[in-house]
């Protein structure tokens, strides 16, 4: 009804607005790239926790344990096998395995040498397998068989086949099926399944060998006693989500990455607001005679609010909607011919955007506002 | 004639302490419908800051003002832009247009701030600008008009809401002596009326013949002069 209303009043204010070219060009592009860098960046830091927590999200158990001084999935602390006997013998546990998970230096046929995750899923469950797109998971108990992850590192194995051999600390290796994962490794390395023991033969290890010991609650209401018994030993249990949190926090708190993500993220708002709220009040200056003879005329000072905020509101979700549609453009565009290029745009990411899109508006608008109420008619008759 | 305009013993100051000036000291002023009333008088004499308090725009720091018998400055502040939007039609000394709306928009403004529907509005509009003989150029934006065509875009503007009091302010300051004499004898002869009371501020002694009566200010006080008085000057 107010809309309704107010529907001839926010249409002179919509014409006000774009009728000015110039000032509505620098609007849209100050809150277009506002809006595309604080996505983009925020995207970007999105992309390097996802992948952080990579085989996290692909071996997809419920509950990890780990040693307590664990920060993230590729720094594993060997833990005895007792802890996974211990494990298995918790009231609530539905099953208990070990997962091995490690880097190696592989051979390729061209003599070349290529860094690669090694993961080696339980032999007698094989919980957290990939997958597969060619082969058969069976065959990962070939002799000297490995899985090769179709990702975006895939090709630095020199895109392997089925049957394709490598060395592996003077070991043959054979690819016996190719998978896929649901995220690639933030290191920019290919990833290999195996079996566990396998994975323990080829690779030199320590007097622990197991890396993470899943583990799949009866029922959900299983986790916290779980978690209680685990910690009682001095390890830790978490779930899926409380893992990606704590590998977050490492990247996000104790590394350069968040803060430097934040600096830029905190800039381009800082840019935003400068360009859009310099041009929106210099376009209420321009016109604030005109505005005051309105008021002279009849208008109440709540209809010219109105229209100010009309215009705001209009230039941030055009300038959104652009922002958005722009960053949405160049990640594909990137993603095409950058494999490695970790951006993604989350609810989280858009949702933060629109909250400084709206502070930018709110800013902008602020100054306009003020400036318009404070102006009186009389100063429009006194010149 | 009945009385239109009625302002009694209105007082102004401007400033504080030792800058305060009493811009517009003690004065009785009234117009009628059916007149043309010119208030005139040099630069700083007082002439818009009573243009302004009659209007209902500045609110006089004593005194009363009445229009048609009812007090505008006992209104609330919704109120009082409301009344001013419906009966008081105002042509500003630099028109004021809009410069990104067209002629024919610019001239729609008041009936939109009535809520007024907008095609509706703008049939209205290119009516009254058909009456000030702008009728081709409705489409055109003010900034391509000129002097003399964005004053009557103003004039349309001011009379779209069919008010019964027309507020002017220095109406030929902008214009040569000819377009000048030409608009005013327009706003005399096609819309003065007996339900009409116009009262112009200008200091432009080559209108004076179109006017009923002349009201001088001096220093903030009105003279009564009779028209033919300053015709003689």
């Amino acid at each position: 009804m107010i809309l309704e209303l107010q529907s001839g009043i926010l249409r002179i204010a919509y014409k006000l607005l774009v009728n000015d070219r110039t000032k509505f060009a620098a609007l849209l592009v100050g809150i277009t790239f506002a809006v595309f860098l604080m996505i983009e960046m925020t995207s970007l830091f999105a992309g390097i926790l996802m992948r952080s927590s990579a085989t996290v999200i692909n071996i997809g158990a419920s509950i990890w344990v780990m040693d307590p001084s664990v920060q993230t999935v590729a720094n594993a602390i060997p833990l005895p096998n007792y802890v996974l006997d211990e494990v298995r013998s918790l009231p609530g546990v539905k099953y208990a395995v070990p997962l091995y998970s490690g880097s190696a230096l592989l051979k390729l046929r061209d003599g070349s040498y290529q860094a690669a995750n090694i993961v080696g899923l339980d032999d007698t469950s094989l919980i957290g397998s990939p997958q597969m797109v060619a082969g058969n998971i069976q065959d990962i108990f070939a002799e000297n068989a490995f899985i090769a992850i179709e990702d975006s590192e895939f090709y630095k194995l020199e895109s392997p086949h089925i049957g394709t051999e490598f060395e592996l600390n003077d070991h043959r290796g054979k690819i016996v099926g190719l998978a896929r994962v649901s995220s690639s490794s933030l290191f920019g390395v290919p990833t290999l399944y195996t079996t566990y023991y396998r994975a323990l033969q080829y690779i030199p290890n320590t007097r622990f060998t197991i890396s993470y010991i899943l583990v799949e609650p009866k029922t959900p209401a299983d986790v916290a006693a779980i978690k209680e018994r685990v910690a009682a030993d001095g390890y830790l249990a978490l779930t899926k989500d409380e893992f990606m949190s704590k590998i977050s926090r490492f990247y996000m708190y104790q590394t350069g990455i968040g803060t430097n993500m934040l600096l830029m993220t905190l800039i381009s708002f800082i840019v935003g607001l400068s360009i859009s709220g310099q041009t929106f009040y210099t376009f209420i200056l321009e016109n604030i005679d005109r505005f005051g003879a309105l008021k002279a005329i009849g208008a109440k000072s709540r209809e010219l609010v109105s229209m100010i905020l009309f215009q705001a509101t209009f230039v941030a979700l055009t300038g959104y909607g652009f922002g958005v549609g722009l960053c949405a453009l160049l990640i594909w565009l990137a993603r095409a011919h950058l494999p490695d290029y970790a951006a993604m745009i989350t609810f989280l990411n858009l949702g933060l955007a629109f909250v400084m899109v709206v502070i930018i508006a709110a800013s902008s608008s602020y100054f306009g506002v003020r400036k318009v109420l404070l102006i009186e008619p009389f100063d429009i008759f006194r010149g | 004639m009945t009385t239109a305009i009625q302002a009694t013993s209105i007082n102004k100051w401007f400033g504080e302490g030792e800058a305060r000036t009493h811009a517009v000291k003690d004065v009785n002023f009234e117009a009628n419908f059916g007149e043309m009333v010119y208030v005139v008088g040099p630069s700083g004499s007082g002439k818009t800051t009573l243009l302004s308090m009659i209007s209902g725009i500045l609110r006089p720091d004593s005194g009363a003002v009445t229009i048609e018998g009812a007090d505008i400055w006992s209104l609330a502040a919704d109120a009082l832009a409301e009344f001013r939007l419906r009966r008081i039609g105002f042509v500003f000394q630099d028109y004021h247009l809009f410069p990104r709306l067209t002629t024919a928009e610019n001239v729609a403004l008041p009936l939109i701030l009535q809520h007024r529907d907008w095609d509706e509005a703008l049939s209205e509009a290119r009516r009254d600008l058909e009456v000030v003989g702008l009728e081709n150029r409705a489409r055109l934006p003010p900034v391509k008009l000129s002097g003399g065509e964005q004053q009557r875009v103003a004039i349309a503007r001011a009379i779209i809401s069919r008010p019964d009091i027309m507020i002017f302010d220095e109406p030929t300051a902008s214009l040569d002596g000819d377009t000048g004499r030409t608009i005013v004898q327009f706003v005399r002869e096609h819309l003065l009326s007996d339900k009409r009371c116009i009262v112009i501020v200008t200091h432009d002694s080559r209108i004076y013949e179109f006017a009923d009566r002349i009201l001088k200010m001096e220093d903030g006080r009105v003279t009564g002069v009779e028209r033919s008085e300053l015709d003689a000057q």
